[in-house]
């Protein structure tokens, strides 16, 4: 548990030791509000739904991003041989760098912040819609997180890091959506709208939390943090 | 302290360690020499826990590296090539850190950075990011990381490859320090090292130790002991003779001719010519040089008799040595294969 934290301090704090953190945070707000503000007084209506309804396409982006140097700079400094020779369980390395990321990421959240409030000023928003599309970011970009840090454990480069990060985070993403599910046989069509990461996100930002779909979040953070395990015992 | 069995580890098909079996005493400071590639870092890296060996065991301090791969490294300090050290954080950031994922208290966690940092001399960069120090400067904050928490065992693979002499100097001096109170495993493939620093030499080759002992022993134990040079002015047949008769001498064996017809080359070829009675006439020229190998019995060391000896024959010495095996004639006779045919 000390380990843990240990690891999750140095690098939450390694995110701010160089510019990248600050310059990461003003270009994921300022696209954000860019985004969401374009079409706010079309919209004209007091809530965050086409925020929460771009916001899983921004993390595809965002997010690899904060998770390739994780694994793929310790690989490629060789820094990885202290760390691992350290009397550390692979598991609690993992989760260190995993929970790092998460509040590098709850913190770019938090910084959305004065959307919600300027809509509390400007009119009635629904506070549990609001509630829930929050909790389905933080949960399905845990989902991402967890993707991008397995991606980041396969490689030294951290642009294939990137890369592939994007990549698996999208395909789990899109089987669930409506356009691939057309094309499946009926049978499969539950399961892949299970499995999609997309559908649960939908229904939490509806303001519905269903354990179902917390289920779901944990289990798929849980299924990459495990591999990432794996992944770091066979490719020393 | 540590008990290597069998360890074998192969990356696709190279054998990086074939069935490398060792033990190091308490108190030893032992040397991994080998030419790169060997399997001296593999070696180490499975002794630190860090990979896991195909097949064969070891145990440290009593621990098994696949039972108790925790323990084993918590009694081990391990250097890594290179010192790979986190280059965004300060030098007590990063020993705090280090500390910290030991699971030391921070009370004990502060005294043992004080006392690293004297120990290794850090104090003047100890407010500065890693990344902006010098190579020299990594190489302690490595040691100092390494020896936090005080292990009774201290494994550096190349402590001191790419430092500038001075460093190096530094660095030995601060083994030596500490292979007083420690176990050490050191690797490198500079030889002097090895004599400097270590009481015991694993060459290792191919992945597998090809001679074991301190250097003493092996610069005893190589072939090439007795063998003595001499380059004598004078007729061949006649010096050869000579020097067959003389007791104790195994072998003659004539090398070259060297002609020289003036002074000035006698020279060049040797700067110090012995005196013999001839020399009082002047030395004749356009006289021949004759270099002779002489292997004596039992290696004895016959130089000062067959000085003598060829003083009273009345022949001119122009040079006389003792063929010195140095410890990296037999690093090179035990690593290249062309050397151990002929």
């Amino acid at each position: 548990m000390n380990t843990t934290y240990a690891i999750f301090k140095r690098e939450f704090k390694g995110y701010f030791s160089s510019p990248i953190a600050y310059i990461y945070l003003t270009s994921f707000i300022v696209l954000i509000n860019w985004l969401y503000l374009r079409g706010f007084f079309l919209i004209n209506q007091a809530n965050l739904r086409s925020l929460f309804s771009i916001l899983p396409w921004i993390f595809l982006l965002f997010i690899p991003a904060v998770t390739m140097r994780l694994w793929a700079e310790e690989r490629k400094l060789r820094t990885l041989e202290i760390l691992m020779t350290l009397p550390v369980k692979d598991v609690e390395v993992v989760l260190g760098k995993f929970f790092a990321s998460y509040a590098f990421l709850a913190l770019s959240i938090l910084l959305t912040f004065p959307l919600p409030l300027t809509l509390a000023l400007l009119g009635n928003p629904d506070g549990g819609q609001i509630i829930g599309g929050y909790l389905g970011a933080l949960l399905i970009g845990g989902a991402y997180l967890a993707i991008g840090l397995f991606a980041s454990s396969l490689t030294e480069n951290q642009i294939i890091a990137f890369i592939i990060g994007i990549l698996l985070s999208f395909i789990l993403f899109i089987v669930g959506e409506q356009l691939v599910l057309f094309a499946l046989p009926s049978f499969m069509v539950p399961f892949f709208e299970y499995l999609g990461l997309g559908s649960h996100f939908d229904s939490i930002g509806r303001g519905v939390i269903d354990t179902r779909d917390l289920i779901y979040y944990l289990s798929v953070i849980g299924f990459f943090l495990y591999l990432n395990i794996r992944s770091i015992e066979m490719k020393r | 302290m540590i008990k290597a069995k069998n360890l074998s580890k192969r990356f696709g098909y190279t054998i990086a360690v074939n069935k490398a079996s060792f033990e190091v005493k308490k108190g030893e400071v032992v040397g991994f020499l080998g030419p790169n590639g060997a399997g001296k870092t593999t070696t180490m890296r499975i002794l630190t826990c860090y990979l896991q060996p195909d097949s064969g065991t070891a145990e440290i301090a009593g621990y098994n590296i696949h039972e108790n791969p925790l323990e084993v490294r918590q009694k081990i300090g391990y250097l890594p090539e290179n010192a790979p050290l986190y280059a965004d954080m300060m030098v007590t950031e990063y020993l705090d850190f280090i500390g910290e994922v030991r699971g030391m208290p921070q009370s004990k966690r502060k005294k043992a950075i004080n006392r690293m940092i004297e120990v290794t001399n850090l104090q003047s960069v100890i407010r500065r990011p890693i990344g902006e120090l010098s190579k020299g400067f990594r190489q302690r904050v490595g040691i100092a990381q390494a020896m936090l928490h005080d292990p009774e065992i201290l494994i550096m693979d190349e402590p001191t490859s790419g430092l500038d002499p001075t460093q190096i100097i530094e660095i030995r001096e601060l083994i030596k320090e500490l292979g007083k109170e420690k176990t050490v495993i050191l690797s490198t493939h500079i030889l002097p090292e090895v004599s400097a620093a270590c009481n015991r030499v694993l060459i290792i080759n191919d992945g597998e130790i090809v001679a074991s002992g301190s250097p003493e022993e092996l610069t005893q134990r190589a072939q090439g002991k007795g063998i003595i040079t001499l380059t004598i002015r004078g007729s061949k047949d006649e010096v050869e003779r000579g020097l067959k008769e003389f007791p104790r001498v195994e072998d003659v064996e004539w090398l070259a001719e060297e002609v020289s017809d003036s002074s000035i080359s006698e020279g060049e070829i040797r700067n110090t010519e012995w005196g013999t009675p001839n020399s009082e006439f002047g030395t004749p020229k356009s006289e021949t040089l004759h270099r002779f190998r002489i292997r004596t019995q039992q290696g004895q060391d016959l130089s000062e008799e067959l000085f003598r000896f060829v003083v009273e024959k009345g022949w001119s010495l122009s040079e006389l040595y003792k063929e010195q095996v140095s410890l990296e004639d037999i690093f090179l006779q035990l690593t290249t294969k062309d050397s151990l045919n002929g």
